[in-house]
C-alpha cells in the first residue's frame, strides 16, 4: 500500500503548492491580505525554478486579471488569486474573462469589503461577483481548497469558462492543517496538457477577440454564454469522480451531512459548515432530526439537485456570511428559497446573516439557530424571516 | 447580410474570419462628402496613405476615386491634399 504523504500546511501554502504542481504557463497576481501568502510562496517557486511559469508582477488587481485575460486568449494555462478589494477592483475584467470564455482559475480568499476597512473573513467579495459568469467552487477546509483548485483547472478547460475557488480568509487561509497532497506526477496526469480552443499566437488561424457587438449581436453573444452554464454541472460531477479514483476523496455539487431523514436542515458555506456539523452531531445525540447541506458549486446553481435533496425537509435555515443591502436577505438565502418556490410542499426557509467582518461564529450561536428553526417547525410560524446572528443588539 | 442566431455564435466573443470589417458599410455615417477634382489631382497618394478607412481607390499607382460605401467623411484626405484637389461637400446639399 502506498504510504500517505501528509504535510502540515496553512491554506494559502496548500494553494501555492497546488499551483506549483499545476505549473501554469502564466500567473499574474497582486498581493492582498489574506491572499498574500499564495503570491509570496508561488513567487519563491518561480525564483527557484520549480515551475516554468511566466510570473507577471503588476501594479493592481485590475492589471492582474487584464494580464491573465491576455495570456489566456493567447492560449496559456493561466492562474491568479485575490481577496476582497482586489476582487472588487477586478470587477469589470471578471465579465470580460467569462464573456470571452477564458478558462482562468483564480483562488479567492474570502474577506469583507470596505467600508469600514476590515481584513477578516466574510463572503461579500465573492457574492458580489456571483453574476459575473465565473464558476464558483467553495471549500470548507484547506484540503478541499487544494483539491478544488486542481479540479478547477480541468473543469475550466472542459467548458471554457473561468473558475473561482473560494476559501475563508484567515480561518482557512492561515490555519495550519494536515494536507494530503497528490504527487506532482498525479496532478500532471490528472490535468493533462492544455489544448486551448483558440490561440492568438496561432498565426495560421487569425481571429478577433473581444470585438464591439452592438444592438445587432450583443444579445446573441450573451444568450449563447448563458447556455454554456448548462454544461457545467455534469462536468463538475465527472471531474469529481475522476478525482475520487486517484485520491479516494469524494466531491459532489454539494455535501449533505445527516440530511437523509432530517426534518430541519441548515445550508451553510465554507468553514462554518465544519462548526455546524459538530452542532448537528450534538443535536442528533439528543434524538433531533437535523442535518446540513454545504454547497460546493454555487455558480452555476445546481437547482434541480438542490430541490431533490431539500424538498424532503420541513424547515431550512440558510446561513449567509454576506448581506445584500436593501435586498431581500443574503444571497444564498434568496437563491435557495427561490429554487424551492415551485415545490408543491415547499419547506419554510429562513435566513441567518452571521460572521460579517470575521466575527467569530460559535457552536452556541449555531445551536440557537437550530433552536429558532425548531420553534418554527413546531409552531409553523416565522417571526423573523431574516435575522442577524452574533451581533450586539 | 443574414445575422447568425445565438446558437450559431462562436464560443467566446470572437470573430473567426479576418478582414470582414469590409462587410460593415460605414458610408452612411458621413455628413461631408470628399469630392475629387481630377484636373487638380497630382496622384501623390497622400490621401491613400492617410485615409483611416482604406477608402481611397487606387489603380496602377493612380488615385481613381473614393469608396463612398465605407468613407465616413472625416476630411483627412482633403486636409492633407497638397494640390487642394479634394473638397468636402455637405451631403444634404448634393
Amino acid at each position: 500500500m502506498k504510504t500517505k504523504n501528509l504535510l502540515a500546511l496553512e491554506g494559502n501554502q496548500a494553494i501555492a503548492l497546488a499551483m506549483k504542481q499545476i505549473d501554469p504557463d502564466v500567473v499574474a497576481a497582486y498581493p492582498i491580505t489574506p491572499q498574500t501568502e499564495i503570491v509570496q510562496v508561488f513567487s519563491e517557486y518561480v525564483a527557484n525554478g520549480d515551475v516554468h511559469t511566466e510570473f507577471v508582477t503588476v501594479e493592481s488587481e485590475h492589471s492582474a486579471l487584464s494580464a491573465c485575460i491576455g495570456a489566456s486568449a493567447a492560449g496559456a494555462r493561466t492562474m491568479t488569486a485575490t481577496s476582497s478589494q482586489g476582487l472588487a477592483l477586478m470587477w469589470e475584467m471578471l465579465y470580460i474573462a467569462s464573456g470571452a470564455r477564458l478558462p482562468i482559475v483564480m483562488t479567492v480568499v474570502n474577506r469583507a469589503l470596505s467600508s469600514p476597512i476590515n481584513i477578516h473573513c466574510d463572503h461579500s467579495d465573492a457574492m458580489g461577483a456571483r453574476d459575473s459568469g465565473w464558476i464558483q467552487l467553495w471549500s470548507e477546509t484547506a484540503q478541499e481548497a487544494y483539491d478544488n483548485v486542481i479540479q478547477a483547472i480541468k473543469i475550466a478547460e472542459s467548458v471554457n469558462l473561468p473558475v473561482m475557488v473560494n476559501m475563508d480568509g484567515f480561518i482557512t487561509s492561515h490555519a495550519e492543517e494536515v494536507i494530503e497532497p497528490l504527487d506532482d506526477e498525479e496532478v500532471k496526469n490528472f490535468i493533462g496538457e492544455y489544448k486551448p480552443l483558440r490561440s492568438l499566437l496561432d498565426i495560421e488561424h487569425p481571429f478577433t477577440v473581444g470585438p464591439l457587438a452592438l444592438q445587432d449581436s450583443y444579445f446573441e453573444f450573451k444568450r449563447s454564454q448563458a447556455e454554456a452554464y448548462k454544461k457545467v454541472i455534469p462536468v463538475v460531477k465527472s471531474v469529481a469522480e475522476e478525482f475520487a479514483k486517484i485520491t479516494g476523496r469524494k466531491y459532489d455539487l454539494f455535501e449533505t451531512y445527516k440530511l437523509e431523514d432530517a426534518e430541519i436542515g441548515l445550508v451553510v458555506l465554507n468553514s462554518t459548515a465544519g462548526t455546524a456539523k459538530e452542532v448537528v452531531d450534538t443535536l442528533r445525540r439528543e434524538g433531533k432530526k437535523v442535518g446540513l447541506l454545504k454547497p460546493r458549486l454555487f455558480r452555476p446553481l445546481p437547482v434541480e439537485e438542490l430541490k431533490a435533496v431539500l424538498s424532503r425537509l420541513k424547515v431550512i435555515g440558510v446561513m449567509d456570511r454576506a448581506d445584500t443591502f436593501g435586498g431581500f436577505g443574503g444571497p444564498l438565502f434568496t437563491d435557495i428559497r427561490s429554487a424551492l418556490y415551485d415545490l408543491s410542499n415547499r419547506p419554510i426557509v429562513t435566513d441567518y446573516i452571521y460572521g460579517l467582518g470575521g466575527r467569530d461564529v460559535t457552536m452556541e450561536q449555531i445551536h440557537k439557530v437550530f433552536e429558532s428553526l425548531e420553534l418554527i417547525y413546531s409552531s409553523g410560524k416565522v417571526e423573523n424571516l431574516i435575522s442577524y446572528v452574533g451581533v450586539r443588539e | 447580410m443574414k445575422l447568425p442566431t445565438w446558437k450559431e455564435m462562436p464560443e467566446g466573443i470572437v470573430i473567426l474570419e479576418a478582414g470582414n470589417a469590409q462587410e460593415y458599410e460605414t458610408g452612411s455615417w458621413r455628413t461631408f462628402r470628399p469630392v475629387v477634382d481630377k484636373g487638380k489631382c497630382i496622384n501623390c497618394l497622400f490621401c491613400w496613405i492617410y485615409c483611416p478607412d482604406s477608402s481611397i481607390i487606387v489603380k496602377e499607382e493612380k488615385m481613381e476615386g473614393i469608396d463612398y460605401a465605407h468613407c465616413k467623411g472625416c476630411g483627412i484626405c482633403s486636409k492633407v491634399c497638397p494640390a487642394k484637389a479634394i473638397s468636402m461637400v455637405e451631403e444634404g446639399s448634393l
